[in-house]
């Protein structure tokens, strides 16, 4: 059953609140089958009790995100790395 | 019509009795999930209690529908914040399944088909408070509920009632389970409103 499967931009408003650069264009690498995915194309469940983002190759958890009334527990640990596209260094140096 | 609006306030007072606190009263029967429902043939459904020295104790479907069963109709509450009244059910009480099982270990951590987790201290399953329910309203229990079976255990909060049970691991202590370890409360006890960490 997928009726409540979403996709990771579902999770755009709340990952911005936590990061200050857009994470659903970042490659998350799956910690179970080591596989690469962009965090826009991770297999989310949610939104509650909260966000249940999986990797699209074995199902695996990659993130989960709960966001509490005063607090956002990001987890993960289903992980390997985030890859974030950053601005050129060389911008800062020439600035 | 209800008076009370779900909304997004803080601690509220219910003006319900019987509701726990920040609760509000549905219906219907929202369907939560966190990952994709596992179907489970059940031919090959299997429950397993496994103690701390690593005996395990399994029943199929079959020797499961052999046990006795008990129809509890209990109130059930949402860390979401919906409550439900008045739900029965038709399982086998934990009791029944520690019967013969000896254990020293006070903590257990609740599994469920598709890997799903929760912690429950042993105490809070045991002496009438908890059952493995296969039986919703008189019906088998739908996969998007957790059947063919789940865990109700109706004093804490419904994510501790895991969804596909399918077996249950003695601890010596107290570890995290699927929620717990990404910010939910260890415990989760609705009449203490002990939804997060630190709650």
């Amino acid at each position: 059953m997928s009726e409540h499967e979403l996709d990771g931009n579902a999770m755009a408003g709340d990952l911005r609140e936590v990061f200050a650069v857009d994470v659903t264009t970042a490659v998350a690498t799956c910690g179970g089958c080591g596989e690469p995915s962009v965090v826009a194309r991770l297999r989310v469940w949610g939104p509650a009790p909260g966000l249940v983002a999986r990797c699209p190759s074995c199902d695996d958890v990659v993130l989960r995100l709960v966001r509490g009334p005063e607090r956002a527990w990001l987890d993960l640990r289903g992980a390997v790395s985030l890859q974030v596209a950053m601005p050129p260094l060389s911008t800062v140096a020439e600035g | 019509m209800s008076i009370i609006s779900p909304g997004f306030g803080g601690r509220r007072r219910s003006s319900q009795p019987d509701l726990p606190p920040g609760q509000y009263l549905t219906h219907d029967f929202p369907v939560l999930s966190a990952g994709p429902t596992p179907r489970i043939p059940l031919d090959r459904w299997q429950f397993t209690v496994t103690d701390e020295t690593g005996a395990k104790h399994s029943w199929s479907w079959q020797e499961f529908q052999a046990l006795p069963a008990e129809d509890v109709t209990v109130d059930i509450h949402c860390v979401t914040k919906w409550s439900k009244l008045g739900t029965t059910w038709r399982g086998v009480s934990i009791d029944t399944l520690f019967e013969n099982i000896e254990t020293t270990a006070d903590y257990t951590m609740v599994h469920g088909y598709g890997g799903y987790t929760t912690n429950v201290p042993l105490e809070d399953l045991l002496d009438g408070k908890a059952w493995v329910a296969y039986q919703f309203d008189g019906e088998p229990l739908a996969p998007e509920h957790g059947g063919p079976a789940r865990l109700v255990v109706p004093h804490l909060y419904f994510w501790k009632s895991a969804k596909w049970v399918n077996g249950i691991e003695m601890l010596q202590q107290d570890e995290p389970g699927f929620w717990e370890e990404a910010g939910y409360h260890m415990y989760g006890d609705p009449w203490r409103e002990q939804r997060y960490q630190g709650d």
